[in-house]
């Protein structure tokens, strides 16, 4: 009867071109659309492929302010019990993981999951903070993950390569793609997403260890220049003697 | 402002983004002029290690202990920490590699430390302030982050710094950490290591196919033309989707960020999600049968034409190049 938490983040939707404004220090969003981090859609399918038909459930958690709550009602609708809404705007990750950290030490789970990284800030970073917070084994970035009784054998990507691990439960694993297909809500789970349980919380005092000073948008390129198809010679030339990449 | 640095091992050998790391971690000690420690956890022989001082490092410590000789990211956590105390270290490198993408946020953690992953230029230091420039919204911005604690952790890319040679003897000391049981927790089942391939988050060239190519039984000239450039293979989201390719080929915003000198993008639309973890590529090349395709925008260099015949001219072109 495992029981799992998945942590979700509110990102902006993949197709959002990124502004800021405020001189460069706070991030537009203004018509951006939020969504669930791809990440942890994947996690939260997974966490359910695990507990269904074993009597284990899942747990969705996120640091946020009121506004994420839609992404909240859709991973209940995907298929969490329920729900843990941290009242608090996510400062960085050490704040997020030790808000989450905070919540797991009076509410223990079997497995916690992340997903690798948020699309936004792309830390991937959350789970091993949270493995060190709680002194659990973490691994972060994972393609595979079972479990059996206590035990959970996870598949992790190296350079070139893969390790595969078992490890006894509790501990924090950060999924990446391949752990499951995200799983589409179906009407049901729209309709009783509505009624179940998002408790809300209150955020712990976090000392603070970094602070986003402003952003920066990479240099355009230059204008691109083009090779006819039968030329190819010409554009290993360029690379050789203009780019100097070959 | 002592610095260390966690050498990374693959099978016993270094690779050029632990000497990029090191040349790194070198430009920060000479910012604050103080000493570069590297650390090393497994199983690498003397001559490996030696090579270190070459890039910079001032003293190399080698922990060889028996049970730390396979990557356990709590336990290598553990020693990568108490080294810095050690050490009095207040600035500790770690490679943004899988592994360090593991290990950053736990040293971290046990240090107190802000962190910086995902980190591509040197920091700034000034007025007290020590600031540095990380990748964010996968690849589409950067942040400017300030680390306001004591000691700071910091993730380098691969391949957004340069290898620096600067001999600084790079002494060898024997270090015995002590770690407890319980970071051992994980325990190795398999591991496979592909030696003869460039792995993709080190290449300095990537070559990428798209929906383009039609089918997986079309990638035996993207693999030529990446043998040929001693290049890694890459894919689009839809190509590892659909099975034609594994997913750890897969770059974007939800696959994985590179860097490389050079990218070829071989029948991919580039969609935003796609440029999104390519765009920090040095040199971006384009062949697409469409002129009007979106990746044409961010190329350096582009063919409009067909892949089935531009990459065969390509791959001949190269060959009379090396020949030459
Ligand atoms: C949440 C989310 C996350 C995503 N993350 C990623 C990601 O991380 N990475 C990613 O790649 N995508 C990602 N995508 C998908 C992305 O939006 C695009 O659908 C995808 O990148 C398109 O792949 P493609 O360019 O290979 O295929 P297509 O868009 O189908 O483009 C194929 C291209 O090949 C060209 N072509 C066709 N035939 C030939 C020929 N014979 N010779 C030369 N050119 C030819 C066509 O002109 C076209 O430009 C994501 C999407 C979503 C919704
Ligand atoms: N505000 C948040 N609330 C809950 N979980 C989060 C939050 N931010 C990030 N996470 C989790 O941590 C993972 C890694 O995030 P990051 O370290 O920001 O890249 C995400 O995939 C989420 O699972």
């Amino acid at each position: 009867m495992t029981k799992i938490l998945v942590c979700i983040s509110n990102v902006p939707d993949t197709t959002t071109k990124i502004t800021f404004t405020d001189n460069n220090t706070q991030f537009n969003t203004s018509g951006v659309q939020f969504i669930l981090n791809p990440y942890d859609e994947i996690a939260l399918s997974r966490a359910i492929e695990l507990t269904e038909g074993t009597g284990g459930t899942v747990t969705v958690i996120n640091v946020g302010e009121a506004g994420t709550e839609p992404t909240i009602r859709k991973a209940l609708a995907i298929g969490a019990a329920d729900a843990v809404r941290v009242n608090a705007k996510p400062k960085d990750a050490w704040f997020v993981a030790s808000q989450i950290a905070g919540y797991v030490k009076n509410n223990p789970f079997d497995l916690i999951l992340t997903g690798q990284e948020s699309i936004d800030y792309n830390g991937a970073k959350i789970a091993g903070m949270l493995g060190e917070l709680l002194d659990i084994p973490s691994v972060s970035i994972i393609k595979k993950l079972s479990v059996e009784g206590n035990t959970a054998t996870v598949e992790r990507e190296i350079e070139g390569g893969k390790e595969v691990l078992t490890i006894p439960l509790p501990i924090v694993a950060g999924t990446a793609e391949g752990v499951a297909d995200p799983k589409i809500p179906n009407m049901r789970g729209i309709m009783s997403a509505r009624t179940k349980p998002l408790n809300v919380i209150e955020p712990v005092e976090v000392k603070d260890l970094s602070a986003v000073i402003s952003f920066e948008t990479p240099a355009p390129r230059g204008q691109v220049t083009l090779v006819q198809a039968d030329d190819t010679a010409k554009l290993v030339d360029l690379l050789h003697t203009e780019a100097k990449v070959i | 402002m002592p610095v260390l640095i966690y050498a990374e091992n693959a099978g016993g050998k270094f690779k050029k983004s632990v000497f990029e790391a090191i040349s790194y971690a070198r430009a920060i000690a000479d910012q604050n002029n103080t000493t570069l420690t590297v650390i090393s956890i497994g199983d690498v022989s003397q001559d490996e290690l030696a090579a270190l001082g070459k890039y910079g490092a001032d003293k190399v410590l080698n922990v060889s202990n028996e049970k730390l000789k396979n990557f356990v990211n709590q336990a290598y956590a553990s020693v990568i920490a108490e080294a810095a105390k050690k050490e009095s270290a207040d600035v500790v490198v770690i490679s943004n590699t899988f592994s360090g993408r593991g290990l950053a946020p736990r040293v971290g953690v046990k240090l107190q430390a802000g962190v910086a992953d995902g980190t591509v230029a040197l920091p700034e230091q000034s007025g007290g302030k020590f600031t540095v420039k990380k990748t964010a919204f996968s690849g589409k911005a950067f942040a400017i982050v300030e680390l306001t604690s004591p000691v700071k952790v910091i993730a380098l890319v691969p391949n957004s710094y340069k290898v620096v040679e600067t001999n600084k003897g790079g002494q060898i000391e024997d270090f015995n950490a002590d770690v407890k049981e319980s970071d051992f927790k994980a325990m190795l089942k398999e591991i496979v290591r592909a030696t003869d391939k460039v792995s993709l988050p080190d290449a300095e060239i990537v070559v990428s196919g798209g929906r383009g190519l039609k089918g997986p039984e079309n990638w035996g000239m993207v693999e030529e033309l990446a043998d040929l450039l001693g290049a890694a293979t890459a894919c689009s989201k839809p190509v590892s989707d659909a099975g034609w390719r594994p997913h750890s080929e897969h770059v974007g915003q939800t696959g994985i960020a590179v860097s490389p000198n050079l990218y070829i993008a071989i029948g991919i639309s580039g969609a935003i999600q796609h440029l999104a973890g390519v765009s920090s590529s040095k040199v971006i090349v384009v062949i697409n049968k469409d002129p009007e395709a979106p990746f044409f925008k961010v190329a350096d260099y582009g063919i409009v034409g067909d892949a089935f015949e531009v990459v065969p001219k390509l791959i001949a072109a190269l060959k009379e190049y090396k020949a030459s």
